[in-house]
């Protein structure tokens, strides 16, 4: 164990969520010392990784806000490196869905909205063209607004492979590592975590959920996050031949409302619920939601009500009182705040890193950019409209463990598991497992897979592989 | 290994309704009956299911699950049957020709005739709702049995078992085989004679307290569960029982993945696919058997159900052809389901000459009636209980004045003066 002083990194960016991860891969593109810190045990395990996996084109954002520039930008840099690095992403369209006559004359303003975002592919389309696209969308639809461009990505391959990336540049990930406090002397911030301080010259604050709380240590009192949840029902794949395409609700001042979509791995999402709570830990899901998510189901698409769920989720989005994105540097304490970034934040993320970027050149940081950059990472697909290794007799005849299923309901074979435990950033847990798989995602929930899976996790963990290479030596 | 195999019959689900549809089909039939079952070895439901009760009614014999699963695989291979293991079918090429995973390669199968024998799994935690934190020791009565038999895995200390069905009794004996004591088992249906098989050691030798008509409402701990609220729906009262495993039993949906995939008309009320009595499916040369088709009966009845199609398999291969339109069979309150869900002229009577039926009330003197047409052309009063959780079986003779051009055929039960049967 090194104990001596440890070295100071240029930037430490605290929270490896989708919007720290691509801040660290951004900055770790220069000659600067960057270091990822996050509380939990993975990357992309806190409001980052329930996110409805909407990749946005910002046609609804508030026109001449930061959000609705930064989303607008963000589209375009993940649809490039989703490319790269092999992230699903399906480009499924929406359409919003008017069912009342108020909702119907929102729609040309909402076409509007999207054109002064800088987004003119919108058209308001009847009733009977909304049930030519969405037969299955169930009675009462008076109209709709077409997104031809709204996409559905795979949220958990975008956080991890950002960090992935961030890690190949050169970025050191500090996991486990929760901010208590911090301490500045000598223009470098030493962060107080339980598990270790790391001293940098920067600090940059990505912390999501607790952003408001990291905010305070540094002495400020600007704004406050209220966690608010969102339940969502996961229906079974034999389902998904009912929607092609992301179905939206006319927005309300309380957020997005209930959608029904498609999800990258091949079922049909019903959410989410909005509600704001005080326990930044209630990810539970509740009877209310339940109820409230299968009363909307019944008439927004009573088909899918008689198909089974598979799973359910509920995550805290970081609400803020502010109406946009708050990123804003102070060049005295070397510290920069990215908060108040909702749910739009998953594509926004990649722009979120330009935007800090360019802040922190502007603050005086010298960014030389690094000689060379190792390419993107090339994520394992996980989404069902592309090749899984199951599917490919090249990749099964040049390893038989692509051929061995365990998990049958999303066909996760052994190889794969193998292959995530053997990764850059290992699964720290099976739910770590089953995001960067799918294992044990399925209908069955595990019946069948749970302790197969299990026991390959624990052969692949690299704690384990390290004791039995040590035996080995031994023997 | 590429292209494509050509059994001449192929079984998709080495459980014993495959099993036994293979032992009886390997030699009577000119070309390979080729059994794929996607596990480790073939078996099935039975191979972890480590307590006696197996082998009654097919095989004479009363024996463990995993015995009989290794005895069902022996038969079926001395008979001749090929059983491929960790060979899935994922689906099926636009020929029609299953499509298969394996540690050996991806390869096509085109066979002359197919059964579907994949059986049933029970619903999950999510599929029924229940709301609450999402903690580790949460199980299927299925994934239980698996971590302690096949992987020798522990669960904890004090359970909730959920559901009033023989499996959940079945959980009961595995975990206290486990060292762990269930400290409740919660029903929704109203009496404990509802399974009055296992009633006697279900209170006595097991000493499980049970909650009637009785629902979990949440699940409550992080990151192992530590409690269940469950609701008593007759008071609406709400108590929290601390527990650090809950095991979600029954309530069985049959694995219908690959029937629905080949648009396979399924039964709304089963959802397996709907069948004949000859178990051929909407599918021409495509049969399906066992647990598929009633979710559940007892496995030695799945099994039964296998040599059953094996006949009918045998008769297709032969060219015999279904051609008289098929009347539908429908279930009436107190029942779900009935199966198999078509009645054809000229085809056989159903395995062991019994229609299958699922109660949801438990009737001691239950008296079923047939009606077709509004008229009733069988009633016979069963010397068995009707009771929740278990198949009620009902004799084929009831059905003999059923007209093959005269409708759905309804089968419930007489609702006397008192309006209540029995």
């Amino acid at each position: 164990m090194n104990t001596g002083p440890q070295p100071v990194a240029d930037v430490a960016i605290i929270g490896a969520g989708v919007v720290g991860s691509a801040i660290a891969r951004e900055l770790a593109g220069f000659e600067l010392s960057v270091t990822l810190l996050e509380a939990r045990a993975d990357v992309g395990d806190g409001t980052s990784k329930a996110n409805t996996a909407i990749l946005h084109t910002g046609f609804d954002a508030k026109p001449g806000t930061l959000e609705s520039r930064l989303v607008r930008r963000g589209y375009r840099l993940l649809s490039d490196y989703a490319h790269q690095a092999g992230i699903p992403v399906e480009h499924t369209g929406a359409l919003l869905v008017a069912w009342d006559v108020d909702e119907l004359a929102a729609l040309p303003a909402l076409k509007a909205k999207a054109e002064a975002n800088g987004y003119d592919h919108c058209e308001i389309v009847d009733a009977a063209e909304v049930y030519r696209q969405i037969p299955d969308l169930g009675t009462g639809a008076l109209g709709g607004l077409t997104v031809p461009d709204e996409s559905i990505i795979c949220t958990w391959t975008t956080s991890l492979a950002l960090a992935t990336d961030a890690r190949l540049r050169g970025a050191d990930l500090l996991l486990g590592h929760k901010v208590r406090a911090v301490s500045r002397e000598g223009g470098i911030t030493t962060v107080r975590c339980d598990a270790g301080d790391v001293a940098a010259r920067w600090v940059i604050n990505a912390a999501g959920l607790g952003c408001d709380t990291v905010d305070r240590l540094f002495g400020y009192d600007r704004f406050h996050v209220t966690p608010r949840r969102g339940e969502l029902l996961v229906f079974d794949k034999l389902a998904r031949p009912l929607v092609n395409r992301i179905v939206l609700p006319v927005p309300t001042a309380r957020g997005k409302g209930v959608l029904v979509s498609p999800t990258i791995y091949g079922n049909i999402m019903l959410g989410p619920t909005a509600e704001d709570l005080d326990d930044r830990t209630a990810t539970g899901t509740s009877e209310a939601g339940f109820d409230f998510l299968l009363s909307k189901g019944r008439k927004l698409m009573p088909r899918l009500l008689g198909e089974e769920v598979t799973a359910s989720y509920a995550g805290l989005r970081a609400a803020i009182d502010a109406g946009d994105y708050l990123i804003e540097a102070d060049t005295g304490q070397q510290y920069l705040l990215v908060g108040g970034i909702r749910s739009t934040g998953l594509t926004s993320a990649m722009a979120v890193g330009e935007y800090v970027r360019d802040l922190l050149a502007d603050a005086g940081l010298r960014l030389a950019p690094c000689a060379v950059i190792p390419p993107a990472p090339r994520m394992p697909n996980i989404g069902e409209a592309f090749p899984r290794p199951y599917q490919d007799p090249a990749k099964i005849g040049s390893d038989p463990e692509y051929g061995r299923v365990v998990c049958f309901c999303e066909r996760v074979t052994a190889g794969e598991i193998r292959d995530a435990c053997r990764s850059p950033i290992p699964p720290a847990d099976l739910s770590g497992l089953r995001r960067r798989t799918r294992a044990m995602n399925g209908r069955c929930q595990g019946f069948y897979c749970a302790a197969e899976v299990g026991a390959l996790f624990e052969r692949g963990r690299p704690a384990h592989r390290e004791a039995s290479e040590q035996r080995k030596v031994l023997a | 290994m590429s292209g494509v195999l050509t059994p001449e019959v192929l079984i998709v689900g080495g459980g014993p309704a495959g099993l036994t549809a293979a032992a009886r089909l390997a030699g009577r039939v000119r070309g390979e009956v080729l059994v794929l079952d996607r596990e480790r070895q073939a078996g099935g439901i039975p191979r972890h299911s480590d307590h006696l009760g197996y082998g009654m009614r097919d095989l004479r014999t009363f024996i463990s699950g995993p015995a009989y699963a290794r005895r069902l695989v022996r038969a079926a291979e001395s008979s001749g049957a090929a059983i491929r293991t960790q060979a899935m079918v994922t689906g099926w090429d636009a020929d029609g020709n299953a499509q298969v995973t394996s540690p050996q390669g991806r390869f096509g199968i085109r066979a002359k005739a197919i059964v579907l024998a994949t059986g049933a799994r029970e619903r999950p935690r999510t599929a029924r709702l229940i709301p609450g934190d999402r903690p580790g020791g949460v199980y299927t009565t299925g994934q239980l049995q698996n971590l302690v038999h096949l992987h020798h895995g522990l669960p904890g200390h004090r359970a909730v078992v959920v559901g009033g069905e023989l499996v959940s009794w079945s959980a009961v004996l595995t975990l206290r085989e486990a060292g762990t004591q269930t400290v409740l088992l919660t029903t929704t249906y109203p009496s404990p004679e509802s399974y009055a098989a296992f009633n006697l050691g279900g209170r006595l030798a097991l000493r499980v307290p049970v909650a009637t008509r009785t629902r979990v409402v949440r699940i409550m701990g992080r990151p192992r569960v530590e409690a269940v609220e469950i609701e008593d729906l007759g008071s609406g009262d709400r108590r929290v029982v601390e527990c650090d495993t809950v095991v979600f039993t029954g309530d069985w949906i049959p694995d219908h993945e690959l029937a629905r995939q080949a648009g396979i008309e399924l039964d709304d009320a089963t959802r397996g696919p709907l069948t004949d009595t000859a178990l051929r499916t909407s599918r021409p040369g495509v049969f399906a058997a066992g647990n598929l088709l009633h979710p559940v009966d007892t496995a030695d009845v799945a099994a039964l159900d296998g040599r059953h199609v094996a006949d009918q398999v045998i008769a297709w291969l032969a060219g015999n052809r279904p051609d008289a339109p098929a009347v539908r069979l429908r279930a009436q309150e107190p029942f779900r389901w009935v199966a198999p869900g078509l009645l054809r002229p000229g085809d056989p009577a159903p395995s062991r000459r019994r229609l299958l039926l699922w109660p949801e009330a438990l009737v001691r003197v239950p008296r079923v009636t047939v009606t077709q047409g509004g008229r009733v052309i069988g009633m016979r009063r069963l010397p068995w209980p009707a009771s929740p959780g278990r198949v009620f079986r009902v004799p084929w003779s009831l059905l003999a004045a059923a007209d093959p051009a005269g409708g759905d055929v309804t089968i419930g039960l007489y609702r006397g003066r008192a309006g209540n049967a029995g």
